[in-house]
């Protein structure tokens, strides 16, 4: 019999828990940041912790996880934490920026911000908040409305460290920067971060956002990102989510679009208690391009619940969004698409899919595809599909000698690999090439999988197939 | 006659997007006409009082000699009525609406014993004739029988010694009450249970009348069956109930269509429709929604809350839906069916339009229970001037539903930059061997199709009339050939208001 903390999902309880720790929580703070705080907050108590009647919550359960009970580690680890002990090894040929976080904490060798030499500041939201005040202030927050989204107003009120980007006018970074949430605690932790990433006039920027956990101790990471793209930059954003069974991930993106920018975002499921992305794409200029993929693949009891909501406030813009998923034994996929164009926002094209493929009985899928829209000239679709593998290409390929296994995984990684053919990084999609295969074949443990933390080189998958037989 | 039904179509549009070359001039013109069916009828009526309580309930069943179980079952539904809160979660703006501002009962006084048409009011029949529907001709000629029911009260129903011949069953709800309480008992809340919504309950306990058909086991209903619904009385709303019910192998096909007079104030329609298909049956619905929609401005018109349901409960059994939406200031209405038994079939096909500040939020729910079952939805919806349309779905299949399938296509035309076309469907899957797919559009009438049509020397009016014609012919070509007097005329007009 599990033991369940009311508690948790009572605004009180967090009310409480702020007062007892707003010293150390607000320790960093200039004031206006802390009155954000205090801001969201009330927010956050008004609107309670969302249960099933809450429309975008209907097929997602957070309260029972919640009430499973957490801690809280409001201080960074005292001693320094050595990133080598479970960073062994940068993957071949995939060369990043890495900073890091430890159970919700920034790790550095030496300073917690780096500049580079273009101008380029990566490092900790918290040192951030010290050192530059001014920019955390014109950005934080700022660009983002999510005074209806309770997670992300309790993360804002709580959090005080996270991922801190900034990338100046014109700079093109060219290497990816990978941001790594790694959660190894010995007690169900509840961690909340808060990262700003923000991309000046006509830059670029490739960025990798990994959580893993490092055992199989349950952990909750409710996160909030805020993305800044501005004129004519490039963001591409991708998330790898690869936890144990037990851990919940909520994270809340918030993406705010300047004239003819473009940001494609790719969220990656491939393990996880319940990994919920919640990505708002706001955009505020003409000719501006947010497109979003993603892929789950899920077994077990885990589930996948991805949001997308673009909000199309101006004219000329474009959006595509394909999310597929593959759902075996318990598993329970969720797709919530919403499109929103705004009055006069003309021109718009604006596109979406959501395709899944059930292999179980017992599996569940939830898809709702939203078109909400107010201006006329406009192109937009969407469709949705779950079904099963083809039964004409099964036959095709038994009919060539190929096994049922064999054709199923092929089949399987034929429909993964839309999404994957999307990635702008070759050797991230190599990389994920080959995750996705094991993954496929149920070769994927929780441990050591994340692109980067393996121990050893990942061989190459084959299948195993006698192609003179094709 | 198929062909006659479109051309004549494509007449109407023409007719109704006439004239001026201009696009913008065009549209205005069709946003700007008014509603033909504004008039109201002198007529002696008989009103409850004012507002809802226990007393009301038990002075409508008192009025219409209702037999204990039905007091009963609507003393029940008006208590959890009571508990329930007005549901808020459609893309809908419902201004409060006061419940006890509402005349729950109004009927035409009807001298006794009336048992051919002469003896029905003149006036009532006049009513009638106006809104195109002369019981007289329509006896004689169209083969149709028809249900007529003005505020709370079946007036008269024609063509009766037919179906009686065969063993069918039409005739009022509060008939059906009197003469086969057996059947409405069994059947009556059995798809549509009092407490499954805010509406559904409200009319439960206070519906007055509706159709009620019963077709027997291997019969085929040899004729369309028809239901003509008008609200006249002001300050009255109007809570109808149908219920529908397929014997084994039987068939029939049913319509409705609906008008109100234009009052300033808002009047309030809060219908239940039940469908029961038992094995090898086939029911197909029918309906033209052309209540008041509210002026230009959106003043006044009928909110049109409406819970309708069918039950595939047999095997092989098959209910169709298929509706054109054109009244009512809002619409919060969502057709749906229940495919419980194997192999049974579902199907929905809806146009809406809305004009000026009307509101529609409907839609269609496919549940798959059984094996094998297959449904299909093709939704189009049309938004003019400051109103917004909306399709909600939800097509749900169950575990043990295997092999199902279903199809859906929802797509919306935009016409002027002031409106809104949205669309929400949910889909919830259980079992690995069914396939469900979903795909929706959103455009407006593109100039390369307006240019396209131009060329070939069609002039701007009947292009658009050609256009609109294709995008809502999949589910016109649905509709009964017999509808085609009533429905024509129901729908130059209604799109007349609505449509460009």
């Amino acid at each position: 019999m599990e033991i369940l903390n009311q508690s948790f999902i009572d605004t009180s309880f967090w009310e409480e828990i702020f007062s007892q720790h707003r010293s150390i929580i607000t320790q960093y703070d200039t004031p206006w940041i802390t009155q954000m705080r205090l801001d969201a907050l009330e927010k956050f108590s008004s609107l309670g912790i969302p249960d099933q009647s809450h429309e975008r919550w209907k097929n997602t359960d957070i309260r029972k996880l919640l009430t499973k009970g957490w801690t809280f580690q409001f201080k960074p680890p005292e001693k320094p934490v050595k990133v080598e002990d479970f960073f062994l090894c940068e993957v071949q040929g995939f060369d990043t920026l890495l900073i890091t976080l430890f159970n919700g904490w920034y790790t550095y060798k030496n300073a917690p911000l780096r500049i580079l030499p273009d101008g380029t500041v990566i490092g900790s939201l918290r040192a951030a908040l010290v050192e530059a005040p001014e920019i955390i202030e014109n950005y934080l927050g700022q660009k983002a409305d999510f005074s209806q989204n309770a997670f992300a107003s309790l993360c804002a009120a709580f959090a005080s460290e996270g991922f801190f980007i900034y990338v100046p006018d014109g700079v093109q970074l060219q290497k990816p920067i990978q941001m790594v949430n790694v959660v190894n605690y010995s007690e169900p932790l509840l961690m909340q971060t808060r990262n700003l990433i923000i991309a000046g006039k006509g830059s670029s920027l490739q960025l990798l956002h990994c959580d893993d956990s490092n055992n199989n101790e349950a952990a909750f990471t409710n996160s909030l990102t805020e993305i800044y793209v501005g004129e004519g930059a490039t963001v591409d954003y991708y998330k790898l989510q690869n936890i144990n069974d037990h851990s919940v991930i909520e994270h809340n993106a918030y993406i705010y679009q300047e004239k003819q920018s473009l940001c494609n975002t790719y969220s990656i499921n491939l393990h996880g208690g319940l990994i919920r992305n919640e990505t708002y794409n706001y955009l505020a200029g003409r000719h501006s391009e947010g497109n979003h993929f993603g892929l789950y693949l899920m077994d077990k009891n885990q589930q996948a619940d991805n949001l997308i909501f673009v909000d199309i406030a101006a004219t000329d813009c474009m959006s595509y969004a394909l999310f597929k998923g593959v759902l075996d034994d318990y598993a329970h996929g969720v797709f919530n698409g919403h499109i929103l164009v705004r009055k006069d926002s003309q021109h718009t094209q604006a596109y979406q899919s959501n395709r899944n493929i059930l292999l179980t009985d017992k599996a569940l899928v939830n898809t709702k595809p939203f078109l909400e829209i107010y201006a006329d000239d406009v192109k937009c679709s969407h469709g949705a599909t779950v079904g099963q593998l083809d039964k004409d290409a099964m036959f095709y390929l038994r009919s060539r000698g190929i096994d049922q296994d064999n054709a199923r995984l092929l089949l399987m990684y034929a429909f993964a690999a839309e999404v994957l053919n999307r990635i702008n990084i070759p050797a991230l999609k190599d990389r994920l090439d080959d995750l996705v295969k094991k993954r496929l074949r149920g070769e994927l443990s929780i441990c050591d999988q994340c692109v980067l933390h393996c121990k050893s080189p990942e061989k190459p998958v084959v299948f195993d197939i006698d192609l003179s037989k094709i | 006659m198929n062909t006659s039904w479109n051309c004549t179509l494509i007449n109407q549009l023409n007719l109704i997007i006439a004239m001026p070359n201009d696009k913008n001039e065009i549209l205005n013109e069709i946003t700007n006409s008014d509603y033909k069916y504004g008039f109201v009828t002198d007529i002696e009526t008989e009103f409850a009082p004012k507002g809802l309580s226990e007393d009301i309930i038990r002075y409508i069943s008192q009025k219409k000699e209702e037999p204990e179980f039905l007091l009963d079952f609507r003393l029940k539904a008006y208590h959890r009525w009571k508990e329930m809160k007005h549901p808020r979660w459609a893309h809908l703006t419902i201004p409060a609406i006061d419940y006890q501002d509402i005349i729950y009962y109004a009927a035409p006084k009807v001298k006794k014993g009336t048992s051919s048409l002469k003896e029905v009011d003149p006036e009532l029949l006049k009513t009638f004739e106006k809104l195109g529907i002369p019981l007289e001709e329509q006896k004689r000629f169209t083969g149709v029988a028809v249900d007529a029911v003005m505020d709370s009260i079946s007036v008269k129903t024609t063509f009766q010694e037919t179906l009686n011949k065969l063993g069918i069953i039409f005739c009022s709800m509060s008939e059906a009450i009197k003469h086969h309480p057996d059947l409405v008992k069994l059947y009556l809340g059995s798809v549509v249970p009092y407490a499954d919504n805010f509406y559904a309950a409200l009319n439960s306990a206070v519906f007055s009348d509706g159709s009620f058909v019963y077709i027997p086991k291997g019969v085929r209903c040899p004729v369309e069956l028809s239901t003509y619904f008008r609200i006249n009385a002001a300050k009255t709303g109007q809570f109808e109930r149908t219920l529908i019910v397929a014997d084994e192998g039987a068939y029939v096909s049913y319509m409705e269509g609906c008008t109100a007079p234009m009052r300033d104030e808002n009047q309030l329609h809060a219908a239940v429709v039940e469908i029961v298909a038992l094995k090898d049956a086939e029911v197909k619905y029918s309906t033209v929604q052309n209540w008041y929609p509210g002026d230009k401005n959106g003043k006044g018109g009928i909110f049109n809350f409406v819970t309708k349901r069918g039950l595939c409960k047999g095997s092989y059994s098959k209910i169709s839906w298929t509706q054109v939406e054109t009244g009512s200031a809002i619409t919060w209405k969502y057709p749906s069916c229940i495919l419980q038994g194997d192999n049974s079939r579902g199907e929905f096909y809806s146009v809406a339009v809305t004009n000026h500040y009307q509101q529609a939020d409907t839609g269609t729910k496919m549940i798959h229970l059984g094996r094998n079952t297959s449904s299909t939805i093709i939704s189009k919806g049309i938004s003019a001037g400051f109103s917004n349309n909306s399709y909600r779905g939800l097509v749900r299949v169950a575990k043990k539903a295997e092999n199902s399938r279903n199809y859906s296509q929802c797509d919306s035309l935009l016409l002027g930059d002031k409106c809104g076309a949205h669309t929400f469907p949910y889909i919830q899957v259980e079992n690995k061997s069914s396939i469900v797919e979903h795909e929706a559009t959103t455009s407006k009438i593109s100039d390369d199709q307006l240019f396209y049509c131009k060329q070939r020397g069609i002039d701007t009016e009947s292009a658009i009339g050609l256009i609109v014609n294709g995008y809502a012919r999949e589910v016109l070509k649905q509709l009964p050939m017999e509808f085609a007097v009533e429905a024509q005329k129901l729908l130059s007009i209604s799109l007349e208001g609505s449509v460009g």
